[in-house]
């Protein structure tokens, strides 16, 4: 029978599914006997999801102007050695 | 095909590729927003990250040729963004003689403290701006060599093996950084969402 322990170092392949099926299933039942290793899975799926799901913020229009300018003037550059 | 249709990437390298003007601008418009929130996560300065988001599309567009599409565009654009922040980071660490292994190896991050489980969904609770704010903080009070992982396995979505090539880490050393990291982070947020109430007891 795994070992808090046990679970716990196998906690990110477990959340990642790249576990063998015989050990999830050994970690499967660990979970539903112990309440401390669930709440530490469900907050780390939580913790993962939260960052996934958090859209990046814009890039400000100032900044943005400032690439594109370098930008075109890389590619007309570009364009100058090419032609 | 309508001409309303997004393009692919691969479709919009091609065109810039062969002169198009406006399939490179596309393409930033399309990934500066990621690009910046790594160079923000992983340089924690700001001045540093606009430079890094500039130079990184800069970088791609000059060498875009040699681009053969062995991996997805984005996930060469990534690398690139990484390596410039790693550059940025390192210039401003001159002088802190402290390895990275050093840094990451406390021994302590494995460790569970906070059991308890959330106050409702954070999602919820705070406003996009405020659950941004905490999560940017959250990351970079992360060592150095736990935060690249992160970004690119959890965040940016690469794969284990894309990480590991990125940052030039065996495949191993990238699953016990990013178990690291997350259980640092799930530890951190606990702190902040746990329920009312809730007792925290020493674990493991």
């Amino acid at each position: 029978m795994p070992t808090c322990k046990d679970f716990l170092r196998e906690l990110s392949d477990y959340l990642d599914s790249a576990l063998d099926p015989a050990t999830k299933k050994e970690l499967d039942k660990h979970v539903e006997e112990c309440p401390n290793c669930w709440v530490v899975l469900d907050t780390t799926q939580k913790t993962v999801k939260i960052y996934k799901g958090c859209e990046p913020q814009a890039v400000p229009a100032a900044l943005e102007d400032k690439l594109m300018t370098a930008l075109k003037a890389k590619m007309a550059e570009k364009k100058c050695g090419s032609s | 095909m309508t001409s309303t249709e997004p393009q692919s990437d691969e479709d919009l390298v091609e065109l810039a590729k062969s002169g198009d003007d406006t399939a490179f601008p596309e393409l930033v418009k399309r990934y500066s927003r990621r690009i910046l929130r790594v160079a923000r996560n992983i340089t924690n300065h700001e001045e540093d990250s606009e430079d890094v988001l500039q130079e990184t599309f800069m970088k791609a567009y000059t060498h875009l040729d040699g681009f053969q599409g062995n991996s997805k565009f984005y996930t060469w654009l990534v690398r690139i963004a990484m390596n410039e922040s790693l550059m940025k980071l390192r210039k401003r660490k001159t002088g802190k003689l402290v390895s990275l292994d050093e840094e990451l190896n406390t021994g302590e991050d494995t460790m569970v403290r906070e059991i308890a489980v959330w106050e409702g969904n954070p999602e919820d609770t705070y406003s996009q701006e405020e659950l941004r704010e905490i999560l940017d903080k959250t990351i970079a009070s992360l060592p150095e060599g736990f935060r690249t992982v992160f970004m690119l396995r959890d965040v940016e979505e690469l794969s284990t093996e894309e990480t590991a090539e990125a940052l030039e880490l065996s495949i191993p050393a990238v699953k016990s950084r990013l178990l690291r990291a997350r259980l640092q982070l799930r530890e951190k947020l606990t702190r902040l969402f746990k329920s009312k109430g809730e007792n925290t007891f020493a674990y493991l």
